[in-house]
């Protein structure tokens, strides 16, 4: 997984004129597509957005802190992703995000201050029966313990230093 | 001649689809098998296949889910209905060669009959099957859902010629009515009164509303449905348009099943191309069209007015009912919300009949109920019973029972504004008015079983963490009484929970029931309510004796060495991340309580079990 481009304005500007002219500007797609593209939602594009759209900031920073899928933070080089569905749950998901929070020291949601891990969690991957589920980078880990977890961790730390 | 003499069919595909005798193999590639790896087993399959110069002899069909995830990846070879589990892409070799070629099925990778331990052949002689009766799901397993033929191979848009030919928008509705199809996303409302209704307002544009949210934590179902046989839902759209008089569809489907929205963009495409769907379809005049919206994750979005508002780029908060969507949805125009499932019922209903609808199931509760059937169970998967069914019959007979020899304690159904029953409600039929009749309810399809090793005021305080990150945060109701509720449970796990909490926690709920806005809010506290009514020793325990009878609550455990059963292997002492634990080797070990942060991982590699939690 490459790490997200640096905010460029002239580009959102880009977005944006892509955008013009259609039937419903949507707010909500121009903001799926620079969470796409920086995997956050800089502040400065959040201002330009709303300026060049005439939408009110409030507004825009509404939409954009009511999705899950809108991050108002950069996310860190690698992201874990546990699986915190009730499925999982009950097969011991809570130890495994115990485990991964305790060795990287921050809580669901935050980013190393080195910014190289972020932690998150998920309501349900579908995968439920190879619960529990852990996605590190985008690939699938199933029926994960503690010891697993901190197999998993070590090898994508060990994979953090070598870049 | 019928309408669709005159389109493009694909004969030829449909004509191989019902050979009885061609060759088939159907490797599953649903979200859970291809986590699973499928797409390497697929591939491999095909790579022997050619090496052989077979490749033009056996058609390689990728399906939908076949439901029974647990034993994925799946193969299933056609036409014996042989069915392969824990597929890997080493065992193509075999497959091939012993099979498909020898003709004799590949004993090692036979599903194991659990009680019996003796390989089972067949698909439908599977334990995991017996019970079920898959009307909804028929064609999941069995079609290439990215292949419009195959579903016209299985009636496929007939009910929508039916619809068109010979019946009138009224009696597409009485029959729906007739039929007793309630509403599969969790309320079981009548769908046929709510088309009336949609279609009784005067006010043009309408718009039908396939509710693909699927935002409980744990539950797959539409998505299944939706990745397995996506043409279904756009059917019974189609049928629900012309029924109410609407040109517009919107299906809000959740971004994070990005296959099933491929899945649909695909099938939608195919029916425009071949004339059921877009400007006058089959020719009659009626004029229907379907956009797919993705959600941006919230559950909030799952209830209906809120799913509207998201659909207009909005926040999408709830807005007070009524006006139903009937009268005022999208756009403020009358608008028909249903499930992806209610829809997906509606072409089976139109051409095999209400009468056919109402012989399975119960009567106030016609047809079947589709779960994701997880948790501690053995066999974990999907799965269609008719209504009526015991929750003991799902569990022990299609799910298998509980894993590893341990007690079943609880079953969850509902999700995050449902409930669960304990082992004494285990005879309660299936159906909508049964289950809330004992105190928990249908819910959309999630089923999750829990075991001795859960504690229920931590089952409790997951759901609540669940509702307050996912209150819209409209009503105060709802967004401080989550809050509050979540800091009672939460003291009462760390253990500083206090005499009068109990109370403090069934005022709140009071509060939430009443006066929120939405159902969200007032359904909230029902996952909390019902484990205090069945579980409150549990709670008891926690607040006086400062003890968590599961042995889960971190602030309440301590874990400690059995000197008799500890041979000093000194494995724990390793892993631990603490360093708490020390002893010589082959002597027993020791934790120091002090040092020991209680994370189970010692727990977890002892081969022994001689680690104990008090
Ligand atoms: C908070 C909340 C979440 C909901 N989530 C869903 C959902 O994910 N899928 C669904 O079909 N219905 C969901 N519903 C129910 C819908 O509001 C609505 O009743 C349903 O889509 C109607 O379809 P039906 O009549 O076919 O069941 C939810 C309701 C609430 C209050
Ligand atoms: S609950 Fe974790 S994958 Fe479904």
């Amino acid at each position: 997984m490459s790490f997200q481009p640096t905010f460029d304005a002239s580009e959102i500007e880009d977005l944006l004129n892509g955008k013009r002219g259609g039937e419903h500007p949507s707010l909500m797609s121009v903001l799926e597509e620079v969470q796409a593209r920086y995997r956050y939602l800089p502040q400065d594009a959040l201002i330009l957005i709303s300026e060049s759209m005439g939408v009110p900031l409030s507004q825009t920073y509404g939409v954009a802190t009511f999705y899950n899928a809108f991050s108002l933070k950069p996310k860190g080089r690698h992201v874990i992703n546990v699986c915190t569905g009730t499925a999982c749950m009950v097969r011991g998901a809570k130890k495994v995000l115990e485990r991964i929070s305790d060795r990287l020291g921050i809580q669901p949601g935050e980013t190393t201050e080195d910014g190289q891990f972020t932690l998150e969690t998920v309501n349900c991957l579908g995968a439920c029966a190879l619960g529990p589920v852990v996605v590190a980078d985008g690939a699938y880990s199933g029926e994960v313990t503690g010891a697993k977890a901190n197999a998993l961790l070590s090898k994508v730390m060990a994979e953090a230093k070598t870049v | 001649m019928g309408l669709r003499d005159q389109l493009a069919i694909p004969r030829d595909v449909i004509a191989t689809v019902k050979n009885p005798e061609h060759r088939w193999m159907a490797v599953c590639r649903g979200t859970g098998c291809s986590s699973s790896a499928s797409a390497e087993v697929r591939q491999a399959l095909c790579d022997e296949l050619d090496a052989r110069g077979l490749s033009d002899e056996v058609e390689i069909r990728r399906t939908g889910c076949f439901g029974f995830c647990e034993a994925g990846p799946i193969v299933v070879v056609h036409p014996e209905e042989t069915f392969y589990t824990h597929v890997t892409p080493g065992d193509a070799e075999a497959i091939i060669e012993e099979h498909v070629v020898g003709g004799k099925p590949v004993e090692g990778l036979l599903y194991r009959d659990i009680a019996t331990d003796t390989a089972v052949e067949r698909w439908h002689e599977i334990g995991f099957y017996g019970k079920q009766q898959r009307i909804l799901l028929s064609n999941c397993g069995i079609i290439d859902p990215e292949n419009i033929g195959h579903y016209l191979a299985f009636d496929g848009y007939s009910a929508l010629e039916k619809v068109l030919t010979e019946m009138t928008a009224e009696e597409v509705i009485e029959e729906v009515i007739d039929s007793g199809l309630r509403g599969r996303g969790g309320a079981g409302f009548p769908a046929g009164l709510k088309w009336r209704f949609a279609r009784q307002t005067q006010s043009w544009p309408k718009y039908v509303i396939c509710n693909a949210d699927e935002g409980d934590p744990g539950a797959f179902m539409d998505r299944s449905v939706l990745e397995g046989d996506p043409h279904s839902v756009v059917e019974g759209m189609i049928i629900a348009g012309y029924a109410i008089g609407a040109q517009d569809g919107y299906i809000y489907c959740r971004a994070e099943y990005p296959l099933a929205i491929r899945r649909l963009e695909i099938a939608l495409e195919q029916a425009r191309e071949l004339g059921v769907l877009g400007e006058n379809i089959l020719g009659s005049g009626f004029s229907f069209d379907i956009i797919v919206k993705e959600g941006a994750g919230a559950f909030v979005c799952g209830e209906e007015t809120a799913l509207m508002a998201s659909i207009q780029g909005e926040r999408g908060q709830p807005w007070p009912r009524p006006p139903y969507p009937a009268v005022a949805g999208l756009w403020g125009q009358p608008s028909n919300v249903n499930n992806v499932k209610s829809y997906a019922y509606t072409p089976r209903i139109i051409i095999k009949g209400a009468d056919w609808f109402k012989s399975v199931g119960t009567e106030e509760s016609p047809g079947t109920a589709v779960f994701a059937l997880t948790g501690m169970v053995n066999c974990t998967g999907l799965i269609e019973v008719a209504m009526g069914i015991t929750l003991r019959e799902i569990i022990y007979e299609v799910g298998g029972g509980i894993p590893m020899g341990r007690e079943f304690k609880a079953v969850q159904t509902g999700g995050p504004l449902g409930g669960c029953l304990p082992k004494e409600h285990l005879d309660t039929p299936v159906d909508f008015d049964s289950l809330v009749a004992a105190g928990s309810v249908m819910g959309s399809g999630g089923m999750i079983v829990a075991d001795e090793t859960t504690c229920m005021v931590e089952f409790a305080q997951y759901f609540m963490q669940f509702v307050c990150d996912e209150s819209c945060g409209k009503c105060p109701p709802c967004r401080i009484g989550s809050t509050r509720m979540l800091e009672v449970l939460q003291r009462i796990t760390d253990g500083e929970g206090e005499e009068g909490d109990l109370d403090e926690i069934r005022r709140i709920a009071r509060g939430m029931e009443q006066g929120s806005l939405c159902a969200l809010g007032q359904l909230a506290p029902a996952p909390v309510m019902s484990t205090l009514l069945h579980f409150e020793d549990e709670y008891k325990a926690h607040i006086e004796e400062g003890c968590c009878p599961a042995g889960s609550c971190r602030a309440l455990i301590t874990y400690e060495i059995d000197p008799d059963l500890c041979t000093g292997c000194m494995l724990c002492a390793r892993k631990c991340p603490s360093e708490a634990i020390s002893g010589e080797k082959r002597e027993p070990h020791v934790i120091d309580t002090d040092l020991c942060e209680r994370c189970g991982l010692c727990k977890e590699v002892c081969r022994f079990d001689a680690i104990v939690v008090n």
